[in-house]
């Protein structure tokens, strides 16, 4: 009878999560890769076959918006590991407590408001008739109104403001976990500022950068609004690609074929940074 | 003074404080070369502070510091010749024993083979020769303290500061420990300060100790004259234990004096300082439980010889701890005193219950004006 409740409640416990798993996560993959299998022969005739993969790889726009895509965010990964690194090492370790939780506020702040408005804020700053463009021509910097929209860079600096926080938050966690005296000890014997942080602090925080480094890019591969919105039509960014196809073409076939090989190149990405940098991912996790 | 070669660290007049807090307040003080010298006190009483302040992660508000004669104020931590085993050790957890040690040599730009030649030799020393390619968290307590040590030691440093490195270990291992360290810093020949607020760590392994109190030195000497000879009714208190009484001198009587205690006992003291010696004076006396000898009262004994203090109470319970038992006395007048005694396990020990007669010497009763 005990042992009867006990495991029923361990399966009520257990079946809001293995139903997410299973419905939303599992389910909807499977489908996308049977529906990725499918080839068109005639009007609502099928064939299995691997059509839409080929296709994919012969038509060199497809993949060079897929290279496009993975290089733009593995240098956005980088800045924002550039930018947010001293950002969390002051959160954690040079502010104090009170400072700190301020502090924290304050990277989350920008996150109450939507994707969207943000990307809307950032094409208010920017476009010809913007507030940066006025400035310039009212400093005399600038003859004519300047359009800062649409290039690679104003995208890069939208998707680093995007997704710096998720950055930040795993790196400041490790590094809060990590004892000061650890710090005192590389000074006190003898390392230099820049020795104690290549051999000391970095080595220390690698579980925090594997996993910030892996939520980044992550989020700025699959990342839709920010690329369309700050670089319109010359972003081609790959999820646009995925769009087209299930939306624009009606050709959902080809669009999850697409889907599965975003997944697919974006977790080699990953697996390559884990292997190159000496993590698990089990690491990354239990560590921040 | 400054530049004699027999001193490795000396501290003239250094003060420090935190925001309105007086942390070290006026601290001088010399260690001779290759001594084992200890800083005791409560928490918070400063010595971390002083410490941190020798090492240069802190710098004092006012004095000076030397190491080796030369003043290290404008020295940056990094360039002092002070090396410091941490509270928590701060062993580096991404790299194994042999990188852990080698990496201060690796910092002072030490060639490849000296560096495998010192780590080994260390790490024999240390009677730890086969651990180098082991990780930090496969090695148990005593391992790592031992590590934490060779780390320092392998740069030669003039002083090594230890701070509480002991705090966080099993009773059993910290015992074994204290002796360890001892037979290291005498391997080692070098100097070595070590705080501590554990005053049996200090008494076992020093050669000097300073007791440490509200940010000053109360005094400085070693675990002997501490002990036996205190300066201070906070060092009596401090260092040992004792039995408390507060009360008023009543008259000096030749080389002792009498003194009335709160709770109505007249007993002869021995003042420590002139401001003790003299009548109607506020008093504090200690009394160490190895002086006082438990009589069975109604037996049958000489009357006490001139020159001691008796007290009537009632054992009201018995600490065995075996060749240091104690028993628990209640006087007259409630007040709890502790008095060594021998418990041999046969009839002949004492019981609760039973009335007892105390007696110490006069001599033995340490007396301080408050």
């Amino acid at each position: 009878m005990q042992k009867d409740i006990r495991r029923l409640s361990l399966i009520l416990l257990f079946a809001p999560f293995a139903l997410w798993i299973v419905l939303l996560i599992l389910l909807p993959h499977v489908g996308m890769v049977f529906l990725s299998l499918r080839e068109k022969i005639a009007p609502r005739v099928y064939e299995f076959g691997f059509a839409n993969y080929i296709e994919f790889f012969n038509e060199p726009i497809y993949w060079n918006t897929l290279v496009r895509t993975g290089s733009m965010s593995l240098l956005v990964t980088v800045l924002a590991l550039i930018i947010g690194f001293p950002i969390a090492y002051y959160i954690a370790k040079i502010a104090g407590p009170r400072v700190r939780g301020a502090l924290f506020l304050f990277c989350l702040v920008p996150l109450w408001v939507s994707d969207l408005i943000r990307a809307f804020g950032w094409i208010l700053l920017l476009r010809e008739t913007g507030v940066v463009s006025n400035i310039l021509q009212w400093t005399g910097l600038a003859a004519a109104p300047v359009e800062m929209l649409y290039n690679d860079v104003t995208v890069v600096i939208g998707l680093v403001y995007t997704v710096i926080l998720f950055m930040i938050v795993p790196l400041a966690s490790t590094l809060d976990g990590m004892d000061n005296s650890m710090i005192e000890a590389g000074y006190n014997l003898g390392g230099r500022g820049t020795t104690v942080l290549r051999r000391i602090i970095i080595p220390y925080a690698m579980p925090g950068i594997a996993s910030g480094c892996i939520i980044v890019f992550m989020l700025t591969a699959g990342s839709y609004l920010t690329p369309i919105l700050l670089g319109g039509k010359n972003s081609s960014w790959f999820t646009e690609q995925i769009y087209d196809q299930f939306i624009t073409r009606y050709n959902w076939e080809s669009g999850a074929a697409f889907g599965m090989l975003l997944l697919a190149f974006t977790s080699l990405v990953v697996w390559l940074g884990l292997r190159l940098t000496g993590q698990s991912l089990a690491n990354t996790v239990t560590k921040t | 003074m400054v530049n004699s070669p027999s001193t490795d660290l000396e501290c003239i007049n250094i003060s420090k404080t935190f925001g309105s807090v007086l942390a070290v307040d006026n601290v001088s003080f010399e260690i001779p070369r290759g001594s084992f010298f200890s800083i005791l006190g409560p928490s918070g009483c400063g010595k971390t502070t002083l410490i941190r302040m020798i090492a240069g992660f802190e710098q004092p508000d006012s004095g000076e510091i030397h190491i080796k004669g030369k003043s290290v104020l404008n020295t940056a931590p990094n360039k002092r010749n002070v090396k410091m085993v941490f509270q928590h050790l701060a062993l580096f957890p991404m790299m194994n024993v042999y990188e852990n040690i080698a990496y201060g040599l690796r910092c002072n730009g030490v060639a490849k083979d000296e560096i495998d030649q010192r780590v080994n030799n260390v790490l024999k020393r240390i009677a730890l020769p086969d651990v180098g390619e082991r990780e930090i968290h496969q090695l148990s307590g005593g391992q790592k303290q031992r590590i934490a040590v060779a780390r320092c030691m392998v740069l030669d440093p003039d002083v090594l500061l230890l701070d509480e490195p002991l705090g966080a270990l099993d009773l059993k291992l910290r015992e074994a420990m204290k002796i360890e360290l001892k037979l290291l810093q005498h391997q080692f020949d070098t100097t070595f300060i070590y705080i501590t607020h554990d005053q049996s760590e200090a008494l076992v392994m020093s050669d000097r100790v300073a007791i440490m109190n509200q940010g000053q030195f109360e005094q400085v000497g070693t675990p002997q004259e501490l002990y036996h000879a205190p300066r201070s009714a906070f060092v009596a208190g401090f260092v040992g234990d004792s039995n408390r009484w507060a009360g008023q001198t009543v008259a000096a009587a030749g080389s002792a004096v009498r003194v009335k205690t709160e709770d109505g006992l007249e007993l002869l003291a021995n003042p420590y300082g002139a401001a003790a010696a003299t009548g109607g004076r506020a008093v504090d006396i200690f009394i160490r439980p190895e002086f006082i000898t438990v009589e069975r009262a109604g037996g049958a004994r000489a009357a006490p010889e001139s020159g001691h203090n008796t007290l009537n109470g009632v054992v009201d319970s018995l600490l065995f701890n075996g060749a240091n038992s104690r028993a628990l006395v209640r006087s007259a007048s409630s007040h709890l005193i502790e008095a060594d005694i021998v418990l041999t396990g046969g009839n002949e020990d004492l019981q609760p219950g039973e009335n007892v007669t105390l007696i110490w010497p006069a001599d033995q009763t340490m007396c301080f004006a408050t």
